[in-house]
């Protein structure tokens, strides 16, 4: 029971910080930016590069892959949001815009990586044997386990800092009530938006790389992996809701857990989206979800 | 490059002195390869082996009268490329019988062509327990099915290690694993082996913890897993990150140096069936280990029975009195019986497969070595 928790929350601190980026661009674009699973793959890649050829520590690729995630996402809304944004049907032209770009992206890891399985070194994290782990009530812990989800909290704790409590944030909470109302108060609004494509392909990236160092498998199609699943968790956490993607994330995982241990493996993804149709049922507006969906 | 006087020289004089006898036959064995492509590990093997053999059985004399030449063909891991193989083998080269394909799902596709045409095939690698051999009465197979593998390894497994309940883990989406569980549960079942627990995966699954932790609970003496060789290295790797110091005992898919490589220290301890003991002291076996030695070979289980499955097509030529029409070695194959080979004592089944006894390796010091 107690390690199935631990299994649980490792799992889903993971699809909460792919979530939180997914849902800070929803929120203030009001568009899925289908191509953030394509920067989660392309993150977990370079970080393989920066540890296994450049020989970096992974808490040091850690950073520089999520600059690197980061400007990718700049070159996102650049290439793929901005040239649209003036249009009237924006957000159908952009959800199909960044489908394309997530395309391209899996195209170049795959011409550039291989179809293949790759795998970071043996002796990137210590080797531990169960001894030297940590136990908790019941529970091993291992100091993968711990890095990543303590990686996770600190990224979110830092997220909220910078959406509540700098100026920046306060800009980027302005454009998403009202781009033209932040607008005429002065708000440079493509600089605030092109700030959360940034933040929000950080923390996919950063989600990447956590996910290559936990199950140790990265290929070009490991995006689709989480890209459903993201989406679930925002839909689930309110669309836009920072809180509610991590705490829908979190509750995705240890559901997922639990209904492998105790209904068997092929249930898995079936009770998952069955919950979440349920939530969209009984809560339209997710578990967090405070503002009510823009009439389109 | 123009080759150099002196080279043609040498290769003159090679053929004016190489034992040629006028009156030899030449029969073309062809072979359809995994040379490139994901397979391609296998295919390097296999090619090893039967270049070995046909040598081997060219120069033994084991064949009077009659001159073994190989046409190998690359078949890049691909279903369609194998379909053009066997078309330039059948057709353009017309050779006699055929070896390989080397990958199961290759041979469902191309097997058929062979079988239409009445060319013999002798399957070296196919391991899929239906689907090969019953495809007709001119396909042939070297390799054992997971359905004889697999029970054979659990009862070696045993009767070191006296287990009497196991839990058991297996990839649910995919024909190969799925069987493999099948031989499994009905192998532990025959032994009296309780299974207090099964857990399932998928193929693009890459966490198990929340199975490995399910099972784990039960305390079973066994972990029995059947998986691909991609799931395989992450099954053992986070089994041994929860604490699970018990044997794990893995299918077919586990027989691979890449769950050592991918693995790494997890893997020590690890079980596998295998079709090939590389340590049996048998002179054939132990008359292959130096011959591939001296050819600069390491040799893995696909080398050893790509160069048995020229042995049998060479016995098979020999038993229709050195005949090597496609007929006469149709008719021979079938008629295989207690060969020396570097598996063991090798016979055909009634149903076109092969028979010999299977052995059960183990990792140790990062590789598979065979478990006494």
């Amino acid at each position: 029971m107690g390690q199935q928790v631990v299994n649980g929350l490792f799992l889903g601190s993971i699809y909460a910080l792919f979530a939180l980026g997914y849902t800070l661009v929803f929120g203030v674009l009001d568009i899925l930016n289908l191509a953030h699973a394509a920067v989660f793959m392309l993150a977990s890649f370079v970080a393989l590069v920066l540890v296994s050829d450049l020989h970096l520590h992974v808490l040091v690729a850690l950073p520089c892959t999520m600059a690197f995630a980061g400007l990718l996402g700049l070159l996102l809304e650049r290439v793929a949001f901005r040239p649209l944004r003036s249009r009237s049907d924006s957000n159908i032209a952009g959800l199909i815009s960044s489908l394309a770009a997530a395309t391209v992206l899996e195209a170049v890891a795959l011409e550039v990586f291989g179809p293949n399985v790759a795998r970071f070194p043996l002796g990137t994290l210590p080797a531990e044997d169960a001894a030297q782990q940590l136990h908790l009530l019941g529970a091993l812990v291992s100091r993968l386990q711990i890095t990543i989800i303590g990686v996770a909290v600190i990224l979110f704790l830092a997220l909220t800092f910078l959406v509540q409590r700098t100026r920046l944030g306060r800009e980027v909470r302005a454009v998403a009530e009202s781009p033209r109302a932040a607008r005429v108060l002065g708000v440079n609004v493509d600089r605030a938006i092109a700030a959360s494509f940034f933040i929000s392909s950080a923390l996919g990236g950063a989600a990447g790389v956590l996910y290559g160092l936990a199950f140790n498998s990265i290929s070009p199609d490991m995006g689709r992996s989480v890209e459903l699943k993201g989406l679930a968790v925002i839909i689930v956490g309110g669309m836009g809701s920072m809180p509610g993607a991590v705490l829908a994330g979190f509750a995705l995982g240890l559901t997922e857990v639990f209904v492998v241990a105790h209904l068997g493996g092929s249930w898995r993804d079936a009770i998952s989206f069955a919950g979440l149709f349920l939530i969209l049922v009984l809560r339209p507006h997710g578990l967090l979800g405070a503002i009510s969906p823009r009439e389109a | 490059m123009r080759p150099s006087g002196l080279a043609i020289l040498a290769f003159a004089t090679l053929v004016a002195v190489g034992p040629a006898r006028a009156t030899d036959s030449t029969v073309k064995i062809g072979a359809c390869l995994s040379l490139t492509g994901p397979a391609a590990l296998y295919g390097t093997q296999q090619k090893a082996g039967i270049l070995a053999a046909i040598d081997e059985v060219n120069r033994g004399g084991g064949l009077p009268g009659v001159k073994l030449e190989a046409v190998i063909e690359d078949d890049g891991s691909t279903k369609e490329q194998g379909i053009a193989v066997y078309q330039r083998l059948i057709g353009r080269d017309r050779v006699s019988a055929i070896i390989g394909p080397t990958l199961s799902n290759t041979a469902t596709a191309v097997d058929p062509l062979a079988q239409a045409a009445r060319v013999p095939v002798v399957a070296i690698s196919n391991t899929a327990p239906r689907g090969i051999t019953d495809i007709g009465n001119y396909i042939f197979r070297v390799s054992l099915t997971e359905g004889q593998v697999i029970p054979a390894a659990l009862k070696r497994a045993q009767a070191r290690l006296h287990f009497g309940t196991a839990g058991v883990l297996y990839g649910n989406d995919d024909a190969f694993t799925q069987a493999g569980f099948g031989v499994m549960k009905g192998a532990l079942e025959a032994m009296g082996v309780r299974i207090v627990g099964t857990q399932t995966f998928a193929k693009p699954d890459r966490d198990y913890n929340a199975q490995l932790t399910a099972l784990i609970a039960l305390k079973p003496d066994i972990l029995v897993v059947s998986a691909l060789v991609e799931n395989a290295a992450g099954i053992v790797t986070q089994a041994r990150q929860l604490g699970w110091q018990g044997p794990i005992l893995g299918g077919n898919g586990f027989n691979s140096a890449a769950l050592v490589r991918n693995a790494g220290p997890a893997a020590e301890g690890v079980l596998v069936g295998t079709s090939w003991n590389r340590a049996s002291p048998d002179p054939a076996n132990q008359a292959f280990l130096k011959l591939m030695a001296a050819r600069g070979v390491e040799p893995d289980q696909f080398c050893a029975q790509a160069y048995t499955g020229v042995l049998v097509v060479a016995r098979a030529i020999a038993g229709s009195g050195g005949k090597g029409g496609r007929e006469d070695i149709r008719a021979g194959l079938s008629k295989v019986k207690d060969l020396d080979t570097p598996l063991g004592r090798f016979s055909f089944l009634e149903n076109r497969d092969g028979s010999h006894e299977p052995a059960l390796q183990e990792v140790r010091d990062g590789r598979f070595q065979i478990a006494p």
